[in-house]
């Protein structure tokens, strides 16, 4: 897998200046999510096992998040002053661990031993076993109230760093992220920035039969938090809506991103059986192939 | 006899502590005027946070806490703390092997009048089956604050389980209190009576009165169920000839089976368990509900002598 390590020197400030995304960013993020999308397609078919469709529709937030929003730094992956990540919807693991290894918080050929015994590259992320993960998730529904703890913890103590976590839309059938969510608003998590993935497709088929969400940002707009709806493939949208979170701060926010289960790989785009199925090795082949030509 | 109760122990314990420990944080879920926690909230109330009847949040947020470097109390029921957020407990506290302390009150068939739905008699098997967690039943009043006390400086998760009723305060559990030691209050006899939590008064009186009856008896109180003293408990019976285990809960996956386990692999010896048997309980005051479902020094005896005859 041939994933572009920045220098560390890259990392490790602000970083991150609202407003239009300059071409040389913006290739340098194309880029690097191409390279994951990638290194998720190998991953998950040497496992033989693990979650291709929800990290490739996460790809382009993670590349967003790591590589040009977070203030952190991989030389330090316990720095208290970093932005936090928390991934609630924690079978994604592919993407986390990619775009870690991206970063530089382990070598990309730890990726080769992603669900293997002896592996730090747990099916579902543990903050004790991976540089760069910040909480342990794994069932749903538990990561987005862990990270209103976090988030009320570093409000207390007036810390600035800001919590970003990710929320599958099929996770949202789970009762505990209404506890959250309810939560969140009560303790009026400003600096706490969730995200929904929203591409439509859980496990056994579309959300709206399995079990409908929509109204999905009137519900979350009902719990008082601040809601923005926006692409979740555009990197200009995610940034001016980050912009825009951060600007409130008086409510925990949620970012719904319309987003395209399988992107980048045509035969697995919104198709329901690509959420838990790993390619073989043909499939592994043409996908790749597939995203040679978008680079 | 003079009566209190343990989860007092526990607040009290705790607005000891907070001055102490700036990272102490209490959390509770709708039931801090029954858990007490309600005396912390008037004294600390920037370090009280109430999650509302949604325990599951609260023990995720418990283990957020944590990973900022706070020690969070999670108080709650013993029923919802190991039933409803039986997730929250295991894949967001013990797996994370956090600084989170579930403080678990309303714990036993003496919760009394509530019934069945919320008499947790399960707890106890379900802590001692998570990897990491430190499983504390404190006897009385103050053992309850010490085990408090002591929680609030362990590394790792903690389930501390607390009763909801005036208990007996038993003076032979005073004095130290240290995470894993058990405590003999009687020495070695021909027979040894193991205890824990509230039962520790009933092993005494039985105790006494095999004595009168000419049985020599011993008595190990294990505030700790995980981890087991083993040490204690193979020295204190290693001439007996037979133990009865005593716990408010039930026989199943207790106190009486991690004795039983321990004694099978090192020191096999007859053995009676006195505890809940496998059943649900039903609503009562708690003095009547220990006395129907044989959780009385007198079932301790008859187990005694069940084994000498």
């Amino acid at each position: 897998m041939k994933l572009t390590v920045p220098p560390p020197e890259q990392f490790g400030s602000p970083g991150f200046t609202p407003g239009p995304l300059g071409d040389e960013d913006r290739q340098r993020l194309e880029l690097h999510a191409v390279e994951i999308r990638r290194a998720i397609i190998t991953m998950v078919t040497r496992a033989n096992s693990g979650h291709v469709g929800g990290s490739l529709s996460a790809t382009d937030l993670m590349v967003t998040l790591y590589h040009h929003v977070m203030k952190h730094d991989p030389r330090q992956p316990n720095w208290s002053e970093r932005d936090r990540f928390i991934l609630s919807k924690g079978h994604c693991t592919p993407v986390l661990y990619a775009t870690l290894a991206s970063c530089g918080y382990f070598p990309v050929d730890d990726l080769d031993a992603f669900r293997r015994p002896g592996s730090h590259l747990q099916g579902h992320p543990h903050q004790l076993k991976t540089p760069g993960v910040d909480a342990n998730t794994g069932t749903l529904g538990l990561g987005l109230s862990t990270a209103c703890g976090m988030a009320l913890g570093a409000k207390l103590r007036g810390e600035t760093q800001r919590y970003f976590v990710l929320v599958g839309d099929g996770e949202q059938n789970e009762g505990q992220i209404w506890e959250a969510a309810m939560f969140g608003a009560k303790y009026s998590l400003g600096n706490l920035i969730a995200f929904t993935d929203r591409n439509r497709l859980q496990t056994d088929g579309n959300t709206e039969d399995v079990m409908p969400l929509d109204p999905l940002p009137e519900k979350w707009e009902a719990f008082r938090w601040h809601v923005q709806e926006i692409d979740g493939h555009d990197l200009q949208a995610m940034l001016d809506a980050i912009s825009t979170a951060l600007a409130v701060s008086d409510c925990p926010h949620m970012i719904v991103l319309n987003t395209v289960k399988g992107k980048g790989v045509s035969f697995m785009e919104n198709e329901a059986m690509w959420h838990g199925t790993p390619p073989t090795a043909e499939q592994e082949t043409r996908a790749l192939e597939e995203l040679n030509h978008a680079v | 006899m003079p009566f209190k109760k343990t989860r007092q122990g526990y607040a009290d314990a705790l607005i000891e502590l907070a001055p102490q420990i700036p990272e102490l944080i209490v959390l509770d879920a709708d039931v801090a005027k029954a858990t007490q926690t309600c005396d912390f909230e008037v004294v600390f109330p920037d370090r009280f946070f109430n999650c509302g009847t949604a325990e599951q949040n609260e023990l995720s947020v418990a283990a957020g806490l944590a990973l900022e470097g706070y020690r969070p109390f999670a108080t709650t029921f013993g029923m919802f703390a190991t039933k409803r957020a039986a997730d929250q407990l295991r894949n967001s506290i013990c797996y994370g092997n956090l600084n989170v302390i579930v403080a678990a009150t309303h714990s036993g068939i003496s919760t009394g009048g509530d019934g069945a739905s919320h008499q947790t008699n399960e707890d106890i098997a379900i802590a001692r089956v998570m990897p990491n967690l430190t499983v504390l039943v404190p006897g009385d009043y103050e053992e309850a604050r010490l085990a408090t006390v002591a929680a609030a400086r362990h590394e790792g998760p903690v389930y501390l389980r607390l009763g909801r009723d005036q208990y007996p305060v038993v003076p032979e559990l005073h004095g130290d209190f240290e995470i894993g030691k058990a405590k003999v209050l009687r020495p070695a006899g021909d027979y040894l009576i193991v205890s824990t939590g509230i039962m520790a008064s009933e092993a005494l009186q039985a105790a006494d009165e095999l004595e009168r009856a000419g049985v020599s008896v011993g008595v190990v109180h294990m505030p700790t169920v995980k981890p087991l003293d083993i040490a204690t408990l193979l020295a204190e019976c290693a001439n007996a000839k037979g133990v009865v285990t005593i716990e408010e809960h039930s026989i199943i996956g207790g106190l009486g089976e991690a004795v039983a386990s321990c004694l099978s692999e090192n020191l096999p010896k007859p053995l009676r368990r006195v505890g809940v048997m496998d059943c649900f309980g039903e609503s009562g005051q708690a003095p009547e509900l220990l006395d129907k479902f044989g959780l009385r020094a007198r079932n301790v005896v008859a187990a005694v002598k069940d084994l000498a005859s």
